[in-house]
């Protein structure tokens, strides 16, 4: 859109009045120059420009100081010493030595030398002329000439068949960057829709290790477990757990209000996915009053007496309950793998 | 030089060594074409041009403390247990680049202090260009020519924030796993192309083999490298354009008043470097930051509470938070719209402030440079805008932070999701309303003291017992730079109809254009600042005021 349309008129008027102007009769308004100079006391009195020199040294000297004294910590104060200082409590010595005496040396040079300028370096403030940064006709017309010339010459008008080849070119080859790229990870898959869960496999303790009976989760307690045979030390251990990651309460059967929840548990123990809906967060809050869990990041809240429902937060849907039930030893067993995905929404989620 | 022949005769006194070395460089490099034009070159004085100094500083030193922490850290995210000189974590199974991290932390020496430079650098870097955009945005540094410069500056600002985000993620802890976590959910959220962006950037499922391995290339060189190339950027542009300043006496929008490069200028940023890297090392000496020790190692099964990103991602972290969690699921497939709005309206919010310039060139159809800088009052309408907008935005990080606000003040979580999604809508248009309120009242000021003067605080009984107080007069200086300000006039659309009774074609940007123009400029949106014949006027009265 050009400027056409608006009437000169309407644009306020150029900026009058050049620097130094003489103060015009009929407009109070008018710019009175810069105004005279007026000098700092270190100008007109030697003995204040000495003290501002000294205090310059004095900061300079400081800064050294403070080196030595950076070096000096650095050789002498052991790693992992650490002392009380108040008002920050225990802190490592080394670190806070080194960045005190590293702070001081360097504040003291930027002290000084703002100083200087300040107190002793003129302080006449001077006014440059401002050029446009358009260039002017002339400049713009060889320009455009030489511009045409040298089109002309490469023939890249009349010679139609080399530049549609060329862009042709051009366009195509960083294409095939493109399918480097595609190294970069596998297609999703499936992946997203299994976990380590299957049939038979037992429901194992995550802070002790151990295969769980009914009787080890009690009434109001949230209990974290793992499949079995998925060790800590594993090559996928990070990537099998974030999504097989399950948590158990045992609520009172009759507390239960989802009839499919009240199915999949076993004596009154449920199993949710402790990997949040939202966007991935575990869940590991648990107010056992209420039933209800909270994932610390977003504040997801679901309710585990309800099909895991979400009651707040912008969580998009409930918690995957895993089924489960009892093995013939009196272990806690899974009945399958979760029945969707696990863990945050994605487009071919379903 | 001594095989110069023409040179005998006077060459008596040799140039001493400093000017010989800069003759060398001279008949190599040209560097004294280049220092005629900038060795003294002239920098205008204010307080508020120091901000994007501070930004260019904490970028060096984030890049000098940077440089040193690669040589001790190792980006990668093989398993590895803990035998390191904390006892807490000892033999505790984390990857390898957590393990760096700490031994960075309690075996190198001054590696903590390094690392912490580092990280409140990086901190002090994001807020300087924040607050430096809105310096920029306030006194409308931004119009002509400085519109590429500006674009400039807020690339550096989102790729500031992204180059943080990469880098608090490397040293693998549970509260930057929890971070990259929520990015795979994010991505995941994206329709038809969503999973196949999370495995590709994961090498496959979260959390993978492979993140910090390409987040530490993305960290170091991808993102930095492109930033270098901007700040030169945007500095040269800075010295080719020259300064902005502020209206005041023999101040003009053709020249550029202040002192030179050499010396004042040389002394003053110089030192002003030190300053900076002075404060952020005293900082890292009294202030810990990211004490990963005490977070631990990333498992995807476990997270702390309290959550938080760096500040600077706060803003995304609240419209994550206060999103409702719409999902819809249609012919087998899920549009995850409580997660992809956000993901959407971030950059849309960013954008913006970006946009802004072009958009205010527009209405104005002013195509002039602009060299002087407006008091944020004398453009009520931008001013509005720049306030709404800081307004959605610090709404937002109050969302990212709900819970923090939610423990601290003993306030409902609830409340304060429905507060900042009410708020968010509703703030920025009360902000707008009442900073143009403010902005014009200001004018109205300006106005009263160009034409009444200056109150003085002195009460005068008058001989028949009224009681005034004495007004005294501007200095010309004062009445200058009160009404240096330019004022535009309503762009106007013209008659609907032309002579002969037919109605005129008028495009609907036309339209749109005159709108805006009166919402600028229009009676009740400026205060028309006083003219010569007003101030003649009641000066040349007698004693009244």
């Amino acid at each position: 859109m050009s400027s056409q349309d608006i009437p000169e008129e309407n644009l306020p008027a150029e900026q009058e009045s050049a620097a130094g102007e003489v103060a015009d009769e009929r407009n109070p308004f008018a710019d009175p120059g810069l105004p005279p100079h007026e000098p700092r006391i270190q100008d007109i009195d030697e003995r204040a420009a000495k003290r501002s020199e000294r205090t310059v040294a004095l900061l300079f000297t400081l800064s050294m100081l403070a080196a030595v004294g950076f070096i000096a910590s650095y050789l002498a104060i052991p790693v992992d010493k650490s002392i009380y200082v108040f008002p920050l409590g225990h802190v490592s010595a080394l670190n806070f030595a080194l960045g005190l005496t590293l702070g001081v040396a360097l504040f003291a040079i930027g002290a000084g030398a703002v100083h200087w300028a300040r107190t002793l370096m003129s302080d006449v403030e001077v006014a440059d002329e401002r050029h446009p940064i358009e260039a002017s006709p002339e400049v713009k017309a060889k320009v455009m000439a030489d511009f045409r010339q040298g089109a002309k010459e490469s023939a890249i008008g009349r010679r139609k068949l080399i530049r549609t080849t060329m862009f042709g070119a051009l366009t195509v080859v960083p294409l095939s960057s493109l399918f480097l790229l595609g190294g970069l990870g596998p297609k999703p898959g499936t992946k997203l829709r299994h976990t380590a869960w299957r049939n038979g496999k037992l429901l194992v303790n995550m802070n002790t290790n151990q295969p769980m009976r009914p009787s080890d989760v009690a009434v109001g307690s949230l209990t974290f477990a793992k499949p079995e045979g998925l060790e800590e030390h594993d090559e996928e251990f990070q990537n099998e757990i974030a999504k097989a990651a399950l948590m158990l309460v045992r609520l009172e059967p009759v507390d239960i209000k989802d009839k499919k929840e009240l199915e999949w548990s076993h004596e009154g123990i449920v199993a949710y996915s402790k990997i949040c809906t939202h966007v991935g967060c575990p869940i590991s809050l648990y107010e056992q009053q209420t039933h209800h869990v909270l994932c610390p990041c977003h504040q997801s809240t679901f309710d585990l007496s309800d099909g895991a429902r979400v009651i707040f937060g912008p969580a998009g849907h409930a918690l995957p309950q895993l089924r489960i039930g009892v093995n013939a030893d009196g272990y806690l067993e899974a009945l399958g793998d979760f029945e969707e995905p696990v863990g945050p929404a994605f487009w071919e989620r379903g | 030089m001594s095989t110069n022949p023409s040179n005998e005769s006077g060459a008596r006194r040799e140039p001493p060594a400093g000017e010989r070395v800069a003759d060398w460089a001279d008949g190599r490099l040209g560097i004294y074409s280049l220092a005629k034009a900038n060795m003294r070159k002239i920098f205008p004085d204010h307080w508020s041009f120091m901000l994007g100094e501070v930004c260019m500083y904490s970028f060096i030193i984030i890049i000098l403390t940077g440089v040193y922490l690669t040589l001790f850290f190792h980006p990668s995210m093989n398993e590895v247990v803990y035998d390191g000189s904390y006892v807490p974590l000892q033999g505790q199974l984390m990857s390898e680049a957590f393990n760096s991290t700490m031994h960075i932390s309690f075996e190198v020496r001054g590696g903590l202090l390094i690392r912490q430079i580092h990280h409140w650098a990086a901190l002090i870097f994001l807020a300087g260009m924040f607050v430096h955009m809105m310096r920029v945005f306030f006194t409308g540094a931004f119009r002509k020519p400085r519109e590429v410069n500006w674009l400039f500056g807020f690339l550096l600002f989102v790729l500031g924030m992204f180059t943080g985000f990469t880098g608090y993620s490397l040293p693998d802890d549970l509260l930057s796993g929890t971070g990259v976590r929520f990015m795979e959910g994010a991505i995941l959220s994206v329709p038809i192309v969503g999973t196949y962006i999370s495995m590709f950037l994961y090498g496959g499922e979260f959390p993978g083999h492979d993140f910090v391995a390409r987040f530490y290339s993305i960290h170091i060189l991808l993102l930095p490298g492109i930033m270098l190339g901007l700040m030169v950027a945007h500095l040269i542009l800075v010295f080719y354009h020259k300064h902005t300043q502020f209206a005041g006496p023999g101040k003009t929008n053709n020249n550029v008043v202040g002192m030179p490069l050499l010396p004042v200028y040389m002394a003053k940023a110089g030192g002003f470097f030190f300053l900076v890297f002075g404060v952020i090392a005293a900082i890292a000496a009294i202030a810990s930051i990211n004490p990963i020790w005490g977070i631990g190692p990333y498992r995807a099964d476990q997270v702390s509470t309290g959550a938080q990103p760096d500040w600077y991602m706060g803003f995304a972290e609240g419209l994550i938070r206060v999103m409702p969690g719409w999902e819809i699921n249609l012919w087998g497939h899920t549009l995850v719209l409580g997660v992809f709005i956000p993901l959407v309206i971030f950059p849309l919010v960013l954008a913006a402030i970006a946009v802004y310039p072009f958009i205010e060139s527009w209405v104005t159809g002013d195509k002039r440079e602009h060299h002087i800088l407006d008091r944020p009052r004398n453009a009520p309408t931008r001013t509005a805008f720049g306030v709404a907008w800081l307004t959605a935005y610090l709404v937002m990080l109050v969302g990212g932070g709900n819970d923090l606000w939610a423990t601290h003040f003993h306030l409902s979580i609830n409340a304060i999701t429905w507060f900042v999604r009410i708020t968010f809508f509703v703030g920025p248009v009360l902000a707008f309303i009442i900073t143009k309120r403010i902005c014009l009242g200001l004018q109205r000021r300006d106005r009263d003291k160009v034409l009444h003067g200056r109150e003085s605080g002195i009460i005068k009984r008058l001989p028949h017992g009224e009681f005034i107080e004495v007004h005294e007069p501007l200095s010309q200086e004062q009445l200058h730079t009160l009404t240096a300000h330019e004022q535009y006039q309503p762009a106007e659309i013209g008659p609907l109809v032309d002579e002969n009774g037919v109605e005129r074609k008028l495009k609907g940007s036309q339209k749109l254009r005159a709108k805006l123009s009166t919402a600028y400029f229009g009676e009740e949106n400026q205060i028309p600042k006083p003219t010569a014949e007003e101030y003649k006027e009641i000066t040349s009265g007698h004693g009244h005021h």
